[in-house]
């Protein structure tokens, strides 16, 4: 920018350019508490390491059984449970979320009690409800659609579906509904005056605006989801956690195996941290005059040295 | 029949408030009509009555013929179906005081969208016709910007082209310079002058007394949700007859 040529002529014309001032010299400011602060950080740090090391820890143990087909396996399993819960969670909030702006009091009524209950109640509570539904439901009737044992039907993974997505699908109703919200009235007006639906309205001009309010803390219940799954263990689902206690309470080795689920979650939220800035990058669109750069951009603008902003990390 | 738009005693109320109190006044196919008055006095409401974004709770209105709203059989009324409702908006196009572009969409997109969304048009014939609006109201190298990347002026023509893109047979502008910069304002004035040479029935809602002069067939001022006086914009302007036209011109003039 500073070699524009258009912008010459705000440069001041008549500034004598007599003797330039002398340099400072001065003595910085010496910030002895910094140094104290990270010493004492540095050696509190030191100290657990060495507590580590010093541990009875079979650190063997960890490389061996990182991918172990088990644990992969139930990393996998981890993942699709909260995959699939996640996507539960989305499309019932979005219509939990619409409910709850209808002008019809039931529908409006319904959705806030489905909402009061599985945002009141904790979900591990929930889970062991559907885990323990054939107790006092012995059969799944359907009417003429469908009948079974309910403990054909309730199987591990579908209780861990149902359990997290629909306590999922409470916390998204009310993120649809702040980001349903957002998007100013103008916009569905602007759309009815020129005679598009109100669900046409709906998809094409509020919702893809509500989701610039939507995806950053739709990115964090998926990574709450993430965690969360492991609950699922209760409901004997084999995912991550199973997975790994189970080599750990045969081999002995228990925080040992911890330690490599801590490893597989660690793994598995940091990819989709990455995932999430590019949808959010996405869902930014038009919204100002320049998107922010993507990690690649930086990385290109810090080795080509341009000083354009935004490249500070 | 040369009417295009019919109101006879059209009342208004937000609760037990009273915003149009009676309002009777007629839009002839082709003409410019401008509606002045004091802030508050009921000019957007009665706009939005004409395509519906707002129920009226008495008397009858009338786009091209055709009861707004409502299909009446016998003396009986009924409500129409949103979807019937729409169908009726798609020949009133409307623009507004803040423009409301779709921010997510490019001003060529803003253009398409209601073509390929409401009529069906193909993507193609629509983005050709986006084109063509966009350089009628003269931003033929804005059609790929964000309305973000936009000023305020060049957003209002941006949405006039979104509302052209209808094939309306009428066009509602509540106070569409209100607000823009004084240097901005120009602009769509123009456009909206070529507009009113090329045939267009327009409604303007403004607060531009020389625009209502220059281009006004018509003119009604309005106050407390009445019509005060009307008639020819050069007479209501320059020798208003009632006394809140007259304190209401002293004001703005
Ligand atoms: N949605 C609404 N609810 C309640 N009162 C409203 C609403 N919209 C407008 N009003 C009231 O109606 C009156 C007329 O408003 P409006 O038609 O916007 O006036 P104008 O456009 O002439 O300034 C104002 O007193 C305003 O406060
Ligand atoms: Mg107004």
């Amino acid at each position: 920018m500073t070699d524009n040529p258009v912008q010459k002529d705000t440069a001041p014309a008549a500034v004598p350019v007599s003797k330039s001032p002398e340099a400072i010299k001065a003595i910085p400011v010496r910030h002895y508490g910094r140094w104290v602060g990270g010493v004492v950080v540095v050696a509190l740090l030191a100290g657990l390491i060495y507590a580590f090391s010093e541990g009875n820890i079979n650190w063997q143990a960890i490389p061996e059984t990182l991918f172990d087909p088990s644990v992969v396996k139930g990393a996998g399993a981890t993942l699709l449970i909260s995959v699939l819960a996640m996507v539960m969670g989305v499309v019932l909030g979005v219509v939990l979320a619409v409910m709850r702006m209808s002008k019809n009091p039931v529908v409006n009524g319904v959705s806030w009690l489905y909402i009061w209950f599985f945002r009141g109640t904790p979900v591990y509570v929930q889970l062991l409800m559907w885990f323990n539904l054939g107790l006092i439901f012995e059969y799944l009737n359907l009417g003429p659609f469908y009948k079974d044992e309910m403990t054909d039907v309730m199987t591990p993974f579908m209780c861990a579906l149902l359990g997290l997505g629909l306590n999922e699908a409470a916390y998204m109703a009310e993120i649809c509904r702040a980001g349903l919200l957002s998007v100013d009235e103008g916009q569905t007006e602007a759309a009815h005056a020129l005679g598009m639906s109100h669900g046409r309205t709906l998809r094409r001009i509020v919702i893809p605006q509500a989701m610039r309010v939507i995806v950053p803390p739709t990115g964090n219940e998926f990574i709450n989801m993430l965690k969360t799954s492991s609950l699922a263990y209760a409901v004997a689902y084999t995912e991550l956690l199973r997975a790994t206690s189970s080599i750990g309470s045969r081999s002995y080795a228990v925080m040992e195996m911890l330690f490599v689920a801590s490893i597989w979650y660690l793994s598995l939220t940091s990819v989709f941290s990455v995932f999430q800035y590019y949808l959010e990058r996405h869902y930014a669109k038009g919204s100002s005059r320049n998107l922010p750069p993507t990690v690649f951009q930086r990385i290109k603008a810090n080795f080509s040295g341009t000083r354009n902003g935004g490249v500070s990390v | 029949m040369s009417v295009m738009v019919k109101s006879e005693g059209v009342h208004k109320s937000y609760g037990s408030v009273e915003v149009l109190k009676g309002i009777d006044l007629e839009v002839r196919k082709g003409e410019v009509f401008c509606l002045i008055g004091p802030s508050g006095s009921g000019k957007s409401t009665f706009l939005r009555c004409i395509n519906h974004l707002e129920k009226i709770n008495a008397g009858r209105l009338y786009v091209d013929g055709e009861l707004v709203g409502y299909r009446q059989k016998g003396d009986k009324l009924y409500e129409l179906k949103d979807s019937e409702v729409a169908l009726q908006r798609r020949d009133i196009g409307m623009v507004f005081q803040r423009f409301n572009l779709f921010p997510h969409m490019t001003a060529a997109e803003n253009v398409m969208e209601a073509p390929i969304q409401v009529k069906g048009v193909s993507k193609a014939a629509a983005k050709e016709r986006a084109h063509h609006l966009l350089e009628r109201v003269g931003l033929g190298d804005k059609a790929r910007n964000y309305p973000a990347q936009l000023s305020g002026g060049q957003q209002q023509r941006v949405a006039i082209a979104r509302a052209l893109a209808m094939d309306p047979k009428l066009m509602l502008f509540d106070e569409p310079t209100s607000a823009l910069d004084p240097e901005l304002v120009g602009d769509v004035l123009d456009v909206m002058r070529d507009l009113a040479e090329s045939g267009m029935t327009m409604v303007v809602v403004t607060h531009e007394m020389g625009f209502a002069r220059e281009v006004g067939d018509n003119l009604v001022f309005m106050d407390g949700g009445v019509v005060v006086e009307s008639g020819d914009p050069r007479e209501v302007l320059n020798n208003p007859r009632h006394e809140r036209t007259q304190s209401f011109l002293s004001k703005v003039l």
